[in-house]
Protein backbone atom coordinates (compact mmCIF):
# COMPACT_ATOMS: atom_id res chain seq x y z
CA UNK A 1 0.00 0.00 0.00
CA UNK A 2 1.27 3.55 -0.74
CA UNK A 3 0.30 6.40 1.04
CA UNK A 4 0.27 8.77 -2.02
CA UNK A 5 -2.06 6.62 -3.76
CA UNK A 6 -6.14 6.91 -4.29
CA UNK A 7 -7.64 3.33 -4.50
CA UNK A 8 -10.96 2.40 -5.51
CA UNK A 9 -11.43 -0.66 -4.24
CA UNK A 10 -8.11 -1.01 -2.16
CA UNK A 11 -9.45 -4.38 -0.69
CA UNK A 12 -8.86 -5.84 -3.80
CA UNK A 13 -6.93 -3.92 -5.77
CA UNK A 14 -4.07 -4.53 -2.78
CA UNK A 15 -4.89 -7.95 -1.94
CA UNK A 16 -2.35 -10.21 -0.50
CA UNK A 17 -1.48 -13.44 -3.45
CA UNK A 18 -2.87 -15.83 -0.87
CA UNK A 19 -6.02 -14.55 -0.71
CA UNK A 20 -6.50 -13.43 -4.24
CA UNK A 21 -5.90 -16.93 -5.40
CA UNK A 22 -8.33 -18.35 -2.59
CA UNK A 23 -10.83 -15.98 -4.39
CA UNK A 24 -9.83 -16.63 -7.72
CA UNK A 25 -10.45 -20.23 -6.83
CA UNK A 26 -14.05 -19.75 -5.18
CA UNK A 27 -15.25 -17.41 -8.00
CA UNK A 28 -13.64 -20.03 -10.71
CA UNK A 29 -15.76 -22.91 -9.33
CA UNK A 30 -18.63 -21.20 -9.62
CA UNK A 31 -18.25 -20.18 -12.80
CA UNK A 32 -17.90 -23.33 -14.45
CA UNK A 33 -20.71 -24.83 -12.57
CA UNK A 34 -22.83 -22.21 -13.91
CA UNK A 35 -21.81 -22.46 -17.63
CA UNK A 36 -21.40 -26.61 -17.29
CA UNK A 37 -25.32 -26.08 -16.16
CA UNK A 38 -26.54 -23.59 -18.36
CA UNK A 39 -24.57 -23.45 -22.13
CA UNK A 40 -24.61 -26.52 -24.13
CA UNK A 41 -21.55 -25.35 -25.84
CA UNK A 42 -18.87 -25.35 -22.75
CA UNK A 43 -20.82 -28.77 -21.20
CA UNK A 44 -20.31 -30.48 -24.86
CA UNK A 45 -16.71 -29.65 -25.15
CA UNK A 46 -16.24 -30.53 -20.92
CA UNK A 47 -17.95 -33.39 -21.53
CA UNK A 48 -15.31 -34.15 -25.11
CA UNK A 49 -12.44 -33.53 -22.13
CA UNK A 50 -13.69 -35.99 -19.52
CA UNK A 51 -14.40 -32.99 -17.30
CA UNK A 52 -17.35 -32.15 -14.76
CA UNK A 53 -17.53 -28.98 -12.94
CA UNK A 54 -16.66 -31.02 -9.44
CA UNK A 55 -13.23 -31.84 -11.16
CA UNK A 56 -12.04 -28.45 -10.93
CA UNK A 57 -11.33 -27.36 -7.04
CA UNK A 58 -8.89 -24.24 -7.37
CA UNK A 59 -7.04 -22.18 -10.02
CA UNK A 60 -4.45 -25.29 -10.02
CA UNK A 61 -7.30 -26.94 -12.05
CA UNK A 62 -7.73 -24.06 -14.73
CA UNK A 63 -5.24 -26.12 -16.97
CA UNK A 64 -8.07 -28.77 -16.89
CA UNK A 65 -10.39 -26.60 -19.32
CA UNK A 66 -11.04 -26.23 -22.87
CA UNK A 67 -10.09 -23.03 -24.70
CA UNK A 68 -12.44 -20.60 -26.04
CA UNK A 69 -11.22 -18.83 -29.45
CA UNK A 70 -13.52 -15.90 -31.61
CA UNK A 71 -14.77 -18.75 -33.59
CA UNK A 72 -16.78 -20.26 -31.23
CA UNK A 73 -18.06 -16.54 -30.77
CA UNK A 74 -18.97 -16.22 -34.41
CA UNK A 75 -19.98 -19.94 -34.64
CA UNK A 76 -22.66 -18.98 -32.17
CA UNK A 77 -24.29 -15.60 -33.50
CA UNK A 78 -25.73 -14.43 -31.77
CA UNK A 79 -26.63 -15.47 -28.20
CA UNK A 80 -25.76 -19.22 -28.65
CA UNK A 81 -23.10 -18.55 -25.55
CA UNK A 82 -24.89 -16.54 -23.25
CA UNK A 83 -25.33 -18.34 -19.89
CA UNK A 84 -28.78 -15.96 -18.52
CA UNK A 85 -32.39 -16.52 -19.93
CA UNK A 86 -32.08 -13.35 -22.84
CA UNK A 87 -34.81 -11.31 -20.22
CA UNK A 88 -32.32 -10.73 -18.34
CA UNK A 89 -29.70 -9.87 -20.34
CA UNK A 90 -29.53 -5.51 -19.87
CA UNK A 91 -27.46 -4.61 -22.71
CA UNK A 92 -26.00 -5.92 -25.82
CA UNK A 93 -22.90 -5.13 -27.64
CA UNK A 94 -20.86 -5.90 -30.77
CA UNK A 95 -17.48 -5.00 -31.89
CA UNK A 96 -16.59 -4.00 -35.13
CA UNK A 97 -17.38 -7.61 -36.94
CA UNK A 98 -17.34 -9.44 -39.95
CA UNK A 99 -19.90 -8.91 -42.90
CA UNK A 100 -22.97 -10.40 -41.16
CA UNK A 101 -21.13 -12.13 -37.79
CA UNK A 102 -20.03 -9.67 -35.34
CA UNK A 103 -18.86 -10.63 -32.19
CA UNK A 104 -21.80 -10.02 -29.89
CA UNK A 105 -21.57 -9.58 -25.79
CA UNK A 106 -24.29 -9.54 -23.46
CA UNK A 107 -24.62 -8.19 -19.66
CA UNK A 108 -26.76 -8.77 -16.79
CA UNK A 109 -27.58 -6.32 -14.64
CA UNK A 110 -25.31 -7.12 -12.38
CA UNK A 111 -22.56 -7.10 -15.54
CA UNK A 112 -23.32 -3.62 -15.68
CA UNK A 113 -22.19 -3.46 -11.91
CA UNK A 114 -19.28 -5.59 -12.42
CA UNK A 115 -17.86 -3.21 -15.62
CA UNK A 116 -18.95 -0.21 -13.92
CA UNK A 117 -16.55 -1.07 -10.73
CA UNK A 118 -13.69 -2.45 -12.63
CA UNK A 119 -13.84 0.98 -15.02
CA UNK A 120 -13.78 3.41 -11.85
CA UNK A 121 -10.83 1.21 -10.68
CA UNK A 122 -9.06 2.50 -13.76
CA UNK A 123 -10.39 6.21 -13.64
CA UNK A 124 -8.86 6.03 -10.25
CA UNK A 125 -5.96 4.45 -11.26
CA UNK A 126 -5.58 7.70 -13.48
CA UNK A 127 -6.24 10.40 -10.87
CA UNK A 128 -10.40 10.39 -11.08
CA UNK A 129 -12.39 11.45 -8.31
CA UNK A 130 -15.92 12.56 -7.81
CA UNK A 131 -14.42 16.38 -8.71
CA UNK A 132 -13.34 15.32 -12.06
CA UNK A 133 -14.97 16.42 -15.75
CA UNK A 134 -14.25 13.35 -17.92
CA UNK A 135 -14.58 14.13 -21.28
CA UNK A 136 -15.60 10.63 -23.27
CA UNK A 137 -14.92 11.02 -26.69
CA UNK A 138 -15.09 7.04 -27.42
CA UNK A 139 -17.59 5.95 -29.87
CA UNK A 140 -20.62 5.47 -28.27
CA UNK A 141 -22.99 2.86 -29.56
CA UNK A 142 -22.69 -0.59 -30.12
CA UNK A 143 -18.98 -0.66 -29.78
CA UNK A 144 -17.84 -0.91 -25.86
CA UNK A 145 -15.80 2.10 -25.61
CA UNK A 146 -18.17 5.12 -25.17
CA UNK A 147 -20.34 3.58 -22.74
CA UNK A 148 -18.03 1.76 -20.91
CA UNK A 149 -15.81 4.78 -19.70
CA UNK A 150 -19.55 6.14 -19.12
CA UNK A 151 -20.63 3.90 -16.36
CA UNK A 152 -17.02 3.60 -14.69
CA UNK A 153 -16.85 7.34 -14.56
CA UNK A 154 -20.54 8.23 -13.15
CA UNK A 155 -19.86 5.43 -10.49
CA UNK A 156 -16.45 7.55 -9.70
CA UNK A 157 -19.03 10.35 -9.34
CA UNK A 158 -17.26 12.49 -11.77
CA UNK A 159 -19.10 15.12 -14.23
CA UNK A 160 -19.34 12.97 -17.05
CA UNK A 161 -19.56 14.76 -20.58
CA UNK A 162 -20.83 11.91 -23.02
CA UNK A 163 -19.72 13.76 -26.31
CA UNK A 164 -18.68 10.56 -28.38
CA UNK A 165 -16.28 10.97 -31.37
CA UNK A 166 -15.71 13.14 -34.33
CA UNK A 167 -16.42 16.94 -34.41
CA UNK A 168 -12.86 17.39 -33.06
CA UNK A 169 -13.11 21.69 -33.43
CA UNK A 170 -16.70 21.04 -30.90
CA UNK A 171 -14.53 18.65 -28.46
CA UNK A 172 -11.90 21.13 -28.15
CA UNK A 173 -14.30 24.02 -27.20
CA UNK A 174 -16.01 22.26 -25.03
CA UNK A 175 -13.09 20.75 -23.29
CA UNK A 176 -12.22 24.94 -22.95
CA UNK A 177 -15.72 25.83 -21.91
CA UNK A 178 -16.50 22.66 -19.87
CA UNK A 179 -13.59 22.42 -17.74
CA UNK A 180 -12.68 18.79 -18.77
CA UNK A 181 -9.91 17.46 -16.41
CA UNK A 182 -9.89 14.08 -18.28
CA UNK A 183 -10.04 12.80 -21.58
CA UNK A 184 -10.91 8.89 -22.20
CA UNK A 185 -10.40 8.36 -26.36
CA UNK A 186 -7.72 6.49 -28.74
CA UNK A 187 -4.40 7.86 -28.75
CA UNK A 188 -4.20 8.43 -32.10
CA UNK A 189 -7.42 10.48 -32.00
CA UNK A 190 -5.71 12.76 -28.99
CA UNK A 191 -3.16 13.48 -31.22
CA UNK A 192 -5.22 14.72 -33.83
CA UNK A 193 -6.71 16.53 -31.21
CA UNK A 194 -3.44 18.44 -30.45
CA UNK A 195 -3.03 19.32 -33.70
CA UNK A 196 -6.57 20.59 -34.19
CA UNK A 197 -5.70 22.87 -31.28
CA UNK A 198 -2.84 24.48 -32.36
CA UNK A 199 -4.72 25.21 -35.84
CA UNK A 200 -7.37 26.92 -33.67
CA UNK A 201 -4.47 28.67 -31.37
CA UNK A 202 -5.76 27.02 -27.96
CA UNK A 203 -3.22 26.79 -25.89
CA UNK A 204 -2.73 23.77 -23.47
CA UNK A 205 -2.57 26.41 -20.67
CA UNK A 206 -6.33 27.41 -21.48
CA UNK A 207 -7.16 23.92 -20.26
CA UNK A 208 -7.64 22.56 -17.48
CA UNK A 209 -6.51 18.45 -18.98
CA UNK A 210 -4.58 17.07 -15.99
CA UNK A 211 -5.15 13.02 -17.23
CA UNK A 212 -6.17 11.14 -19.90
CA UNK A 213 -7.40 7.31 -20.35
CA UNK A 214 -6.29 5.91 -23.35
CA UNK A 215 -6.87 2.42 -25.28
CA UNK A 216 -8.40 0.30 -27.83
CA UNK A 217 -5.67 0.52 -30.41
CA UNK A 218 -1.56 -0.04 -29.55
CA UNK A 219 0.71 3.02 -29.45
CA UNK A 220 4.23 3.76 -28.77
CA UNK A 221 6.22 5.48 -25.55
CA UNK A 222 6.57 7.67 -28.13
CA UNK A 223 3.15 8.63 -28.57
CA UNK A 224 2.79 8.96 -24.84
CA UNK A 225 5.17 11.47 -25.02
CA UNK A 226 4.07 13.49 -27.60
CA UNK A 227 0.34 13.19 -26.09
CA UNK A 228 1.92 14.03 -22.46
CA UNK A 229 4.35 17.42 -23.85
CA UNK A 230 1.23 18.16 -26.66
CA UNK A 231 -2.03 18.64 -23.86
CA UNK A 232 0.30 18.67 -21.11
CA UNK A 233 -1.31 15.95 -19.36
CA UNK A 234 -0.13 12.45 -17.89
CA UNK A 235 -1.68 9.54 -20.19
CA UNK A 236 -2.40 6.26 -18.92
CA UNK A 237 -2.63 3.14 -21.13
CA UNK A 238 -6.09 1.23 -20.49
CA UNK A 239 -6.84 -2.23 -22.18
CA UNK A 240 -9.69 -4.27 -22.20
CA UNK A 241 -11.90 -6.37 -25.11
CA UNK A 242 -15.61 -6.53 -25.47
CA UNK A 243 -15.64 -10.12 -25.21
CA UNK A 244 -13.95 -10.26 -21.63
CA UNK A 245 -16.12 -6.71 -20.97
CA UNK A 246 -15.06 -4.16 -22.58
CA UNK A 247 -12.73 -1.12 -22.04
CA UNK A 248 -11.74 -1.74 -17.69
CA UNK A 249 -9.63 -5.31 -18.32
CA UNK A 250 -6.51 -3.66 -17.33
CA UNK A 251 -5.05 -0.29 -16.31
CA UNK A 252 -1.53 1.20 -15.85
CA UNK A 253 -1.01 3.02 -12.50
CA UNK A 254 0.55 6.53 -12.00
CA UNK A 255 3.87 4.53 -11.92
CA UNK A 256 3.09 3.54 -15.74
CA UNK A 257 5.29 0.06 -15.40
CA UNK A 258 2.53 -2.10 -16.95
CA UNK A 259 -1.36 -2.40 -16.99
CA UNK A 260 -3.19 -4.02 -13.71
CA UNK A 261 -5.20 -7.20 -14.91
CA UNK A 262 -8.51 -6.89 -12.33
CA UNK A 263 -7.95 -10.74 -12.10
CA UNK A 264 -10.35 -10.60 -9.14
CA UNK A 265 -12.92 -10.30 -12.34
CA UNK A 266 -10.81 -11.92 -14.89
CA UNK A 267 -8.27 -14.33 -14.45
CA UNK A 268 -5.15 -14.13 -17.02
CA UNK A 269 -2.61 -16.43 -18.30
CA UNK A 270 0.14 -16.71 -20.94
CA UNK A 271 0.26 -20.03 -23.34
CA UNK A 272 2.31 -20.73 -26.30
CA UNK A 273 0.06 -19.92 -29.36
CA UNK A 274 0.96 -23.14 -31.22
CA UNK A 275 1.22 -25.83 -28.31
CA UNK A 276 -1.74 -24.27 -26.40
CA UNK A 277 0.86 -25.12 -23.20
CA UNK A 278 0.70 -22.79 -19.94
CA UNK A 279 3.70 -20.39 -19.68
CA UNK A 280 5.95 -19.62 -16.45
CA UNK A 281 5.02 -15.93 -15.27
CA UNK A 282 7.42 -13.51 -17.24
CA UNK A 283 7.37 -15.80 -20.72
CA UNK A 284 5.74 -13.68 -23.57
CA UNK A 285 3.70 -15.45 -25.10
CA UNK A 286 -0.37 -15.08 -25.97
CA UNK A 287 -2.83 -13.81 -23.13
CA UNK A 288 -5.75 -15.69 -22.62
CA UNK A 289 -8.91 -14.69 -20.28
CA UNK A 290 -11.26 -16.51 -17.72
CA UNK A 291 -14.01 -14.43 -16.46
CA UNK A 292 -14.88 -15.41 -13.25
CA UNK A 293 -17.82 -13.08 -12.05
CA UNK A 294 -19.39 -12.30 -15.27
CA UNK A 295 -23.45 -13.81 -15.54
CA UNK A 296 -24.36 -13.14 -18.84
CA UNK A 297 -21.52 -13.98 -20.90
CA UNK A 298 -18.96 -16.55 -18.98
CA UNK A 299 -16.42 -17.17 -21.04
CA UNK A 300 -13.63 -20.04 -20.22
CA UNK A 301 -9.90 -19.64 -21.43
CA UNK A 302 -10.55 -17.32 -23.92
CA UNK A 303 -7.96 -16.70 -26.25
CA UNK A 304 -7.38 -12.82 -26.95
CA UNK A 305 -4.89 -13.00 -29.82
CA UNK A 306 -2.86 -10.58 -28.08
CA UNK A 307 1.12 -11.20 -27.42
CA UNK A 308 2.49 -9.76 -23.67
CA UNK A 309 3.93 -11.01 -20.60
CA UNK A 310 2.29 -10.78 -16.97
CA UNK A 311 4.68 -9.65 -14.18
CA UNK A 312 3.34 -10.63 -10.26
CA UNK A 313 5.57 -8.12 -8.23
CA UNK A 314 3.94 -5.53 -5.76
CA UNK A 315 4.08 -2.47 -7.63
CA UNK A 316 5.18 1.34 -6.09
CA UNK A 317 1.88 2.17 -5.97
CA UNK A 318 0.87 -0.99 -3.53
CA UNK A 319 -1.47 -2.70 -5.73
CA UNK A 320 -0.51 -6.53 -6.18
CA UNK A 321 -2.66 -6.88 -9.44
CA UNK A 322 -0.90 -8.40 -11.63
CA UNK A 323 0.67 -6.49 -14.64
CA UNK A 324 0.50 -6.67 -17.97
CA UNK A 325 3.38 -5.11 -20.84
CA UNK A 326 1.88 -3.33 -23.39
CA UNK A 327 0.95 -5.70 -25.83
CA UNK A 328 3.63 -6.22 -28.58
CA UNK A 329 1.72 -8.17 -31.36
CA UNK A 330 -0.93 -10.73 -32.24
CA UNK A 331 -0.45 -13.99 -32.97
CA UNK A 332 -3.27 -13.32 -36.06
CA UNK A 333 -3.29 -11.19 -38.19
CA UNK A 334 -6.28 -8.75 -37.32
CA UNK A 335 -5.19 -4.92 -37.42
CA UNK A 336 -6.22 -1.81 -35.41
CA UNK A 337 -7.27 1.19 -38.05
CA UNK A 338 -8.45 4.20 -35.97
CA UNK A 339 -9.64 1.59 -32.92
CA UNK A 340 -11.57 -0.35 -35.74
CA UNK A 341 -10.17 -4.44 -35.63
CA UNK A 342 -9.65 -5.28 -39.12
CA UNK A 343 -9.02 -8.39 -40.35
CA UNK A 344 -7.67 -8.90 -44.11
CA UNK A 345 -9.95 -11.61 -44.89
CA UNK A 346 -12.31 -9.24 -44.61
CA UNK A 347 -11.61 -7.29 -47.89
CA UNK A 348 -10.92 -10.84 -49.41
CA UNK A 349 -14.53 -11.35 -49.26
CA UNK A 350 -15.39 -7.79 -50.21
CA UNK A 351 -13.68 -8.60 -53.48
CA UNK A 352 -15.13 -11.93 -53.95
CA UNK A 353 -18.09 -9.61 -55.18
CA UNK A 354 -16.38 -8.73 -57.43
CA UNK A 355 -16.08 -11.76 -59.50
CA UNK A 356 -15.44 -15.41 -59.90
CA UNK A 357 -12.10 -15.54 -57.83
CA UNK A 358 -10.89 -12.60 -55.26
CA UNK A 359 -7.92 -10.80 -56.92
CA UNK A 360 -4.87 -10.32 -54.85
CA UNK A 361 -4.63 -7.70 -52.92
CA UNK A 362 -2.14 -5.70 -50.34
CA UNK A 363 -3.31 -3.34 -47.36
CA UNK A 364 -0.74 -0.68 -46.63
CA UNK A 365 -1.27 1.48 -43.94
CA UNK A 366 0.16 4.10 -42.51
CA UNK A 367 -0.07 7.23 -39.93
CA UNK A 368 -0.43 10.48 -41.95
CA UNK A 369 -1.11 13.93 -39.65
CA UNK A 370 -1.77 11.52 -36.96
CA UNK A 371 -4.47 9.19 -38.52
CA UNK A 372 -4.52 5.95 -39.66
CA UNK A 373 -4.44 5.96 -43.07
CA UNK A 374 -5.69 2.02 -45.29
CA UNK A 375 -4.53 2.38 -48.96
CA UNK A 376 -6.01 -1.05 -50.52
CA UNK A 377 -4.01 -2.07 -53.39
CA UNK A 378 -5.59 -4.88 -56.16
CA UNK A 379 -4.21 -6.37 -58.65
CA UNK A 380 -6.16 -5.70 -61.78
CA UNK A 381 -6.95 -9.13 -63.66
CA UNK A 382 -8.76 -10.54 -66.57
CA UNK A 383 -12.05 -10.67 -65.42
CA UNK A 384 -12.13 -6.95 -63.82
CA UNK A 385 -10.36 -5.36 -67.02
CA UNK A 386 -12.90 -3.54 -69.54
CA UNK A 387 -11.42 -1.17 -72.36
CA UNK A 388 -13.69 1.56 -70.81
CA UNK A 389 -12.13 3.84 -67.69
CA UNK A 390 -15.49 4.27 -66.44
CA UNK A 391 -15.91 0.98 -65.82
CA UNK A 392 -12.88 0.21 -64.16
CA UNK A 393 -13.33 3.52 -62.15
CA UNK A 394 -16.95 1.64 -61.06
CA UNK A 395 -15.18 -0.96 -59.97
CA UNK A 396 -12.80 0.83 -58.01
CA UNK A 397 -15.77 2.99 -56.80
CA UNK A 398 -17.39 0.10 -55.89
CA UNK A 399 -14.83 -1.56 -53.74
CA UNK A 400 -14.20 1.09 -51.64
CA UNK A 401 -17.66 1.69 -50.75
CA UNK A 402 -17.97 -2.01 -49.94
CA UNK A 403 -15.37 -1.65 -48.33
CA UNK A 404 -16.43 1.14 -45.98
CA UNK A 405 -19.90 -0.18 -45.44
CA UNK A 406 -18.35 -3.40 -43.94
CA UNK A 407 -15.45 -2.30 -42.27
CA UNK A 408 -16.57 1.10 -41.36
CA UNK A 409 -13.38 2.87 -42.19
CA UNK A 410 -12.66 4.72 -45.27
CA UNK A 411 -9.58 3.07 -47.38
CA UNK A 412 -7.92 4.62 -50.91
CA UNK A 413 -8.02 1.73 -53.45
CA UNK A 414 -5.78 1.41 -56.06
CA UNK A 415 -5.62 -0.71 -59.01
CA UNK A 416 -1.95 -2.44 -59.81
CA UNK A 417 -0.99 -4.31 -62.45
CA UNK A 418 -1.01 -8.03 -62.33
CA UNK A 419 1.82 -9.80 -60.79
CA UNK A 420 3.32 -6.44 -58.60
CA UNK A 421 1.62 -8.10 -55.34
CA UNK A 422 4.34 -10.10 -53.72
CA UNK A 423 3.95 -13.74 -54.10
CA UNK A 424 4.84 -15.90 -50.90
CA UNK A 425 4.87 -19.53 -50.22
CA UNK A 426 2.29 -20.70 -47.68
CA UNK A 427 0.69 -17.69 -46.05
CA UNK A 428 0.33 -14.79 -47.87
CA UNK A 429 1.34 -10.97 -46.57
CA UNK A 430 -1.29 -9.36 -47.33
CA UNK A 431 -0.57 -6.42 -45.12
CA UNK A 432 2.91 -3.56 -45.06
CA UNK A 433 1.81 -1.68 -41.79
CA UNK A 434 4.05 1.37 -42.08
CA UNK A 435 2.97 2.92 -38.60
CA UNK A 436 5.79 2.42 -36.51
CA UNK A 437 3.92 2.14 -32.97
CA UNK B 1 -14.90 -4.26 -91.06
CA UNK B 2 -14.75 -4.42 -87.75
CA UNK B 3 -11.16 -3.64 -86.53
CA UNK B 4 -9.22 -5.36 -83.01
CA UNK B 5 -8.09 -2.90 -80.76
CA UNK B 6 -6.24 -4.04 -78.70
CA UNK B 7 -6.19 -2.51 -74.42
CA UNK B 8 -3.76 -2.81 -71.85
CA UNK B 9 -4.40 -1.77 -68.28
CA UNK B 10 -1.25 0.28 -67.44
CA UNK B 11 -0.45 1.82 -63.66
CA UNK B 12 1.02 5.10 -63.92
CA UNK B 13 4.12 4.31 -63.25
CA UNK B 14 7.14 5.14 -65.15
CA UNK B 15 8.34 2.80 -67.68
CA UNK B 16 5.10 1.03 -68.21
CA UNK B 17 4.21 2.55 -71.50
CA UNK B 18 8.05 1.59 -73.08
CA UNK B 19 7.79 -1.85 -71.53
CA UNK B 20 4.79 -2.52 -73.60
CA UNK B 21 6.34 -0.83 -76.81
CA UNK B 22 9.75 -2.66 -76.26
CA UNK B 23 7.95 -6.34 -75.79
CA UNK B 24 5.94 -5.50 -79.11
CA UNK B 25 8.99 -4.33 -80.72
CA UNK B 26 11.00 -7.14 -80.07
CA UNK B 27 8.14 -9.35 -81.11
CA UNK B 28 8.00 -7.88 -84.73
CA UNK B 29 4.71 -5.97 -83.75
CA UNK B 30 3.89 -3.14 -85.59
CA UNK B 31 1.74 0.02 -84.14
CA UNK B 32 -0.51 2.08 -86.30
CA UNK B 33 -2.08 4.15 -83.97
CA UNK B 34 -1.95 4.55 -80.00
CA UNK B 35 -4.27 6.28 -78.00
CA UNK B 36 -3.99 6.41 -73.88
CA UNK B 37 -7.21 7.22 -71.69
CA UNK B 38 -5.91 8.32 -68.34
CA UNK B 39 -6.98 8.71 -64.94
CA UNK B 40 -5.09 9.62 -61.71
CA UNK B 41 -4.01 6.29 -61.11
CA UNK B 42 -3.79 4.30 -63.87
CA UNK B 43 -4.06 4.52 -68.22
CA UNK B 44 -5.41 2.60 -70.60
CA UNK B 45 -3.10 1.81 -73.65
CA UNK B 46 -4.97 1.28 -77.03
CA UNK B 47 -3.40 0.28 -79.86
CA UNK B 48 -4.05 -0.75 -83.15
CA UNK B 49 -1.60 -3.09 -84.27
CA UNK B 50 -1.06 -5.27 -87.34
CA UNK B 51 -1.53 -8.53 -85.79
CA UNK B 52 -3.97 -8.11 -82.50
CA UNK B 53 -4.03 -11.80 -81.89
CA UNK B 54 -0.34 -12.34 -81.18
CA UNK B 55 0.37 -9.09 -79.90
CA UNK B 56 -2.61 -10.01 -77.17
CA UNK B 57 -0.79 -13.50 -76.69
CA UNK B 58 2.65 -11.66 -76.36
CA UNK B 59 1.55 -8.99 -74.01
CA UNK B 60 -0.29 -11.56 -71.83
CA UNK B 61 2.83 -13.61 -71.70
CA UNK B 62 4.64 -10.77 -70.36
CA UNK B 63 2.28 -10.12 -67.19
CA UNK B 64 0.25 -7.63 -68.58
CA UNK B 65 -3.68 -7.59 -68.35
CA UNK B 66 -5.22 -7.13 -71.92
CA UNK B 67 -8.32 -7.64 -73.70
CA UNK B 68 -9.45 -6.76 -77.18
CA UNK B 69 -12.24 -4.49 -78.36
CA UNK B 70 -13.69 -4.18 -81.81
CA UNK B 71 -13.76 -0.99 -83.06
CA UNK B 72 -14.69 1.26 -86.36
CA UNK B 73 -11.78 2.60 -88.84
CA UNK B 74 -13.19 5.57 -91.27
CA UNK B 75 -10.98 7.50 -93.88
CA UNK B 76 -11.21 11.27 -94.16
CA UNK B 77 -9.72 13.71 -96.00
CA UNK B 78 -6.25 14.37 -94.67
CA UNK B 79 -6.18 18.50 -94.89
CA UNK B 80 -8.14 21.34 -93.39
CA UNK B 81 -12.10 20.58 -92.53
CA UNK B 82 -11.63 16.92 -93.16
CA UNK B 83 -12.03 15.89 -89.38
CA UNK B 84 -14.88 18.65 -89.38
CA UNK B 85 -16.65 17.44 -92.44
CA UNK B 86 -16.75 13.73 -91.33
CA UNK B 87 -18.14 14.49 -87.71
CA UNK B 88 -20.76 16.86 -89.28
CA UNK B 89 -21.83 14.02 -90.60
CA UNK B 90 -21.64 11.63 -88.01
CA UNK B 91 -23.49 14.19 -86.11
CA UNK B 92 -26.26 14.19 -88.28
CA UNK B 93 -27.06 10.86 -88.69
CA UNK B 94 -26.92 10.84 -84.72
CA UNK B 95 -23.79 8.52 -83.53
CA UNK B 96 -22.76 8.36 -80.06
CA UNK B 97 -19.27 8.09 -80.07
CA UNK B 98 -17.66 6.58 -76.78
CA UNK B 99 -14.07 7.48 -77.86
CA UNK B 100 -11.84 8.19 -81.27
CA UNK B 101 -8.34 9.02 -81.70
CA UNK B 102 -6.84 9.75 -85.14
CA UNK B 103 -3.59 8.63 -87.11
CA UNK B 104 -2.18 9.84 -90.43
CA UNK B 105 -1.24 7.03 -93.09
CA UNK B 106 1.84 6.83 -94.87
CA UNK B 107 0.00 5.65 -98.19
CA UNK B 108 -3.36 7.21 -99.03
CA UNK B 109 -4.07 11.29 -98.55
CA UNK B 110 -6.86 9.89 -96.11
CA UNK B 111 -6.38 10.16 -92.47
CA UNK B 112 -7.18 7.44 -90.14
CA UNK B 113 -10.18 7.65 -87.67
CA UNK B 114 -10.74 5.36 -84.81
CA UNK B 115 -14.28 5.62 -83.45
CA UNK B 116 -15.69 3.23 -80.61
CA UNK B 117 -19.58 3.04 -80.68
CA UNK B 118 -21.88 1.18 -78.78
CA UNK B 119 -23.68 -0.82 -81.73
CA UNK B 120 -20.62 -0.87 -84.38
CA UNK B 121 -22.48 -2.98 -86.64
CA UNK B 122 -25.36 -0.93 -87.16
CA UNK B 123 -22.94 2.12 -87.37
CA UNK B 124 -20.89 0.84 -89.84
CA UNK B 125 -24.07 0.67 -92.25
CA UNK B 126 -25.25 3.93 -91.22
CA UNK B 127 -21.78 5.24 -92.17
CA UNK B 128 -21.77 3.43 -95.01
CA UNK B 129 -25.04 5.11 -96.63
CA UNK B 130 -23.95 8.64 -95.61
CA UNK B 131 -21.01 8.15 -98.15
CA UNK B 132 -17.91 7.97 -94.91
CA UNK B 133 -15.55 5.66 -96.44
CA UNK B 134 -15.25 2.45 -93.75
CA UNK B 135 -11.89 0.97 -94.00
CA UNK B 136 -11.46 -3.00 -93.52
CA UNK B 137 -9.51 -4.50 -90.73
CA UNK B 138 -7.33 -6.03 -93.31
CA UNK B 139 -6.60 -2.35 -94.38
CA UNK B 140 -6.09 -1.34 -91.20
CA UNK B 141 -3.43 -4.29 -90.30
CA UNK B 142 -1.41 -3.69 -93.16
CA UNK B 143 -0.99 0.28 -92.65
Amino acid sequence: MNQNIIYWNKTYECMSRDEMTRVQSERLIETVKRVYHNVPFYREKMQKKGIEPGDIKSIEDLKKLPFTYKQDLRDNYPYGLFAVPLSEIVRIHASSGTTGKQTVVGYTRRDIDTWAEVMARTLTSAGATKESFIQVAYGYGLFTGGLGVHYGAERVGASVIPISGGNTKRQIQIMKDFGTTILACTPSYALYMAEEMEEMGVKREELKLKAGVFGAEPWSEKMREEIEEKLGILAIDIYGLSEVIGPGVATECLYKCGMHIQEDHFIPEIIDPETEEVLPPGSKGELVFTTITKEGLPLIRYRTRDITRLNYDVCECGRTLVRMEKVSGRTDDMLIIRGVNVFPSQIESVLLEIGETAPHYMLIVDRIDNLDVLEVWVEMNQEMFSDEVKKIEDIEKKIRREIESTLGINAKVKLVEPKTIERSEGKAKRVIDKRKL
Amino acid sequence: MLVKQISIFLENKSGRLAEVTRVLGSNNIDISALSIADTTDFGILRLIVNNPKEAERILRENGFTVSCTDVIAIGVEDKPGGLAKALEILEGINVEIEYMYAFVGKTSEKALVILKVANPDKVIEVLKNAGIEVLTSETVYKL
